[in-house]
């Protein structure tokens, strides 16, 4: 089960204090936790309040941070790159992750079940996710969609003279999701785990009543496995909002051409750490955490119309 | 279960149509259909790959050829690429590898014992606080690091820790990657019971159940830590973009970057073969561990 799925039970058992009536052991655990503890305050809820702080002032590192209230905030409402920052990263968020897990999902229920070479469809499709984060493979990526790349060669096969995908505003980011849709892999494994889950006896109750295969996928497969697709959909989600080193050496560092490469992150990283605007920098941090959170909210009040719990 | 209960599964609504032959028509069909399947999962295997094989062969290709001939077949194969590549960047390449290796054992030596820790304290022990501590940590897996990216690199910078390994390193010791902690969690959490409880009856305290029990049990999980911390650090580009600032400390992710921004001289047969160089330590994580890490994404629906 996914982090989420442990926080969604947790909430749901809270009131189930059916615990083990052993003594408590406090002063072992502690020790324990410690280091995670020390972590937690000094790299966490330390720096998470610090940055909220930090995003009402303006604070450039070289002096001590001066107090300036919702500048900050009115000037984000008011920065057209910003706005358009988001935008792309919306476009991109929307676009990519559906897409990637539809993938995963289509070929995880044709490799599923008695299917011979399982294990070596499965190492093929899964290596690129363990490679697609990497500088490498953005490198890789640009010059696949570079003017005289790999697809336009395959496109002029048939006479089609392609454009360089990496340096037109229109397509570049349509790159970057292709490359997100590349690693399909992992969440295919996911999948995979989840449809070996689901009991045989469900299918073969089901072959009884006479029920077809297409009626056996929307009736058992399907369903059961909604807990799966929205716990990595969600997931998906918050992690594609911080995708970053992608967009970087696609772009060359530059959110480009014309900005259509600008990720939110990408641009929160020129205003702290070339600008040295580091006030700024934390209010629009603390603006991605808030439309993360409202994206998360939105998907689990969602879920309650398409996804079906067992428990 | 096996290909051919499937079959007789899927004969069967089939089977009152129409009396003996269906079956043998059936087999037939369903023989076609599997060369369909396999012919679309090569295909697609062909299309995943392929990306791959072609930085690879271009990477020995003739920096003049390799744009002028995409073709993967040519027997005009060279290392001069790599000999190139090597210095390109001001310095060896191998001063770079060496970087990204100390950065990923520093990285995997504190994953595997802070994360280790907490999740011996979540999984087995009771204590004050526990599920509100729980639910803390499996938050910040989710929390966008950016959130304390600013105050952390301001207390870095007190420190003194600019242009050293430390920034990236330090935090792991203190179980940041909440991740691995949840990971190690799922598995005590697996182990049975009654292990536990006859140790205690014999006497033995928790940090000798911990040390002597558990971890040994535990390998598995620690495997999949490591090699994920391992995949994860080498390709990490944020955190040495941010710290690592003068060419004595680069990791290989920032030495690739200069090729990009000095992409005038457009050496790509250079570029291509540093970037082969980088992938081979993950294609090896990836062929060493793969077990673990199907299992690892597998039983934690990764993060």
């Amino acid at each position: 089960m996914s982090s989420l799925g442990e926080l969604r039970s947790m909430a749901r058992t809270r009131k189930a204090g059916s615990e083990d009536k052993s003594t408590p052991d406090n002063k072992a655990a502690y020790i324990f936790l410690a280091p995670w503890i020390l972590g937690l305050l000094v790299f966490t809820i330390g720096p998470m309040l610090a940055s909220l702080y930090l995003s009402f002032t303006d604070y450039n590192l070289l002096k001590a941070p001066v107090w300036s209230g919702f500048d900050n905030i009115e000037r984000m409402l008011n920065d057209a790159r910003l706005w358009n920052s988001l935008r792309v990263t919306f476009t991109y968020v929307v676009v990519s992750v559906p897409l990637q897990l539809a993938f995963a999902l289509v070929v995880a229920l044709v490799l599923d079940r008695g299917m011979r070479g399982l294990s070596f469809y499965r190492s093929i499709f899964y290596l690129p996710s363990l490679l697609g984060g990497s500088v490498a493979i953005a490198i890789l990526w640009r010059q696949v969609f570079g003017t005289d790349g790999l697809v336009n060669g395959f496109l002029s096969w048939f006479g089609i003279d392609g454009p360089g995908w990496i340096s037109h505003p229109d397509y570049a980011l349509g790159t970057i999701i292709i490359l997100h849709i590349w690693t399909f892999g992992s969440p295919m494994v996911i999948f995979l785990a989840g449809l070996r889950q689901i009991p045989d006896m469900y299918y073969e109750a089901a072959q009884v009543d006479g029920a077809g295969k297409i009626r056996r996928f929307f009736s058992i497969t399907f369903p059961l496995l909604t807990p799966i697709i929205f716990f990595n959909l969600v997931l998906q989600i918050i992690f594609a909002f911080q995708s970053f080193t992608q967009a970087y050496i696609v772009s060359g560092g530059t959110g480009g051409p014309s900005d259509s490469t600008m990720f939110f992150t990408l641009y929160l990283y020129k205003q702290a750490f070339n600008e040295l605007d580091m006030g700024y920098a934390s209010a629009m941090a603390w603006f991605l955490l808030l439309i993360i959170a409202g994206f998360t909210a939105f998907n689990f009040w969602l879920s309650r119309f398409w996804v079906f719990y067992d428990d | 279960m096996s290909s051919a209960a499937a079959t007789e599964q899927a004969a069967l609504p089939a089977a009152p149509a129409a009396p003996p032959r269906p079956v043998r028509n059936y087999r037939r069909r369903a023989r076609v259909l599997s060369v369909v399947k396999h012919t679309i999962l090569i295909l697609l295997s062909l299309v995943m790959i392929y990306p791959l094989i072609w930085l690879v062969v271009s990477s020995l290709k003739p920096n003049d050829e390799i744009f002028t001939n995409l073709s993967i077949f040519t027997t005009d194969l060279t290392l001069d690429n790599y000999i190139d590549g090597w210095d390109a960047q001001g310095l060896p390449f191998s001063q770079f590898l060496l970087n990204s290796a100390i950065l990923s054992l520093g990285a995997i030596l504190g994953n595997l014992i802070s994360c280790s820790l907490a999740a011996y304290a979540f999984a087995r022990l009771r204590f004050r606080g526990r599920n509100l501590f729980f639910a803390i940590m499996l938050g910040t897996i989710m929390l966008p690091f950016h959130v304390v990216l600013v105050p952390q690199f301001v207390i870095f910078r007190e420190l003194g820790w600019l242009e050293t390994f430390l920034p990236l390193i330090v935090p792991k010791f203190l179980a940041t990657d909440a991740f691995f902690v949840f990971l190690m969690v799922q598995f005590i959490r697996g182990l049975p019971k009654e292990i536990f409880e006859a140790a205690r009856i014999d006497g033995a305290g928790h940090p000798r159940i911990f040390a002597q029990i558990t971890l040994p049990l535990m390998t598995p999980a620690l495997a999949t830590t490591a090699i994920f911390t391992f995949i994860w650090t080498w390709g990490d580009f944020f955190g040495p973009l941010i710290y690592l600032r003068t060419r004595d400390n680069f990791p290989v992710s920032i030495a690739l970057k200069g090729f990009v921004d000095a992409q005038s001289s457009s050496n790509y047969g250079a570029m291509f073969a540093m970037s082969v160089v980088s992938l081979i330590p993950l294609f090896l994580a990836f062929l060493i561990g793969q077990k673990y890490l199907v299992k690892g994404i597998a039983t934690t629906g990764i993060k």
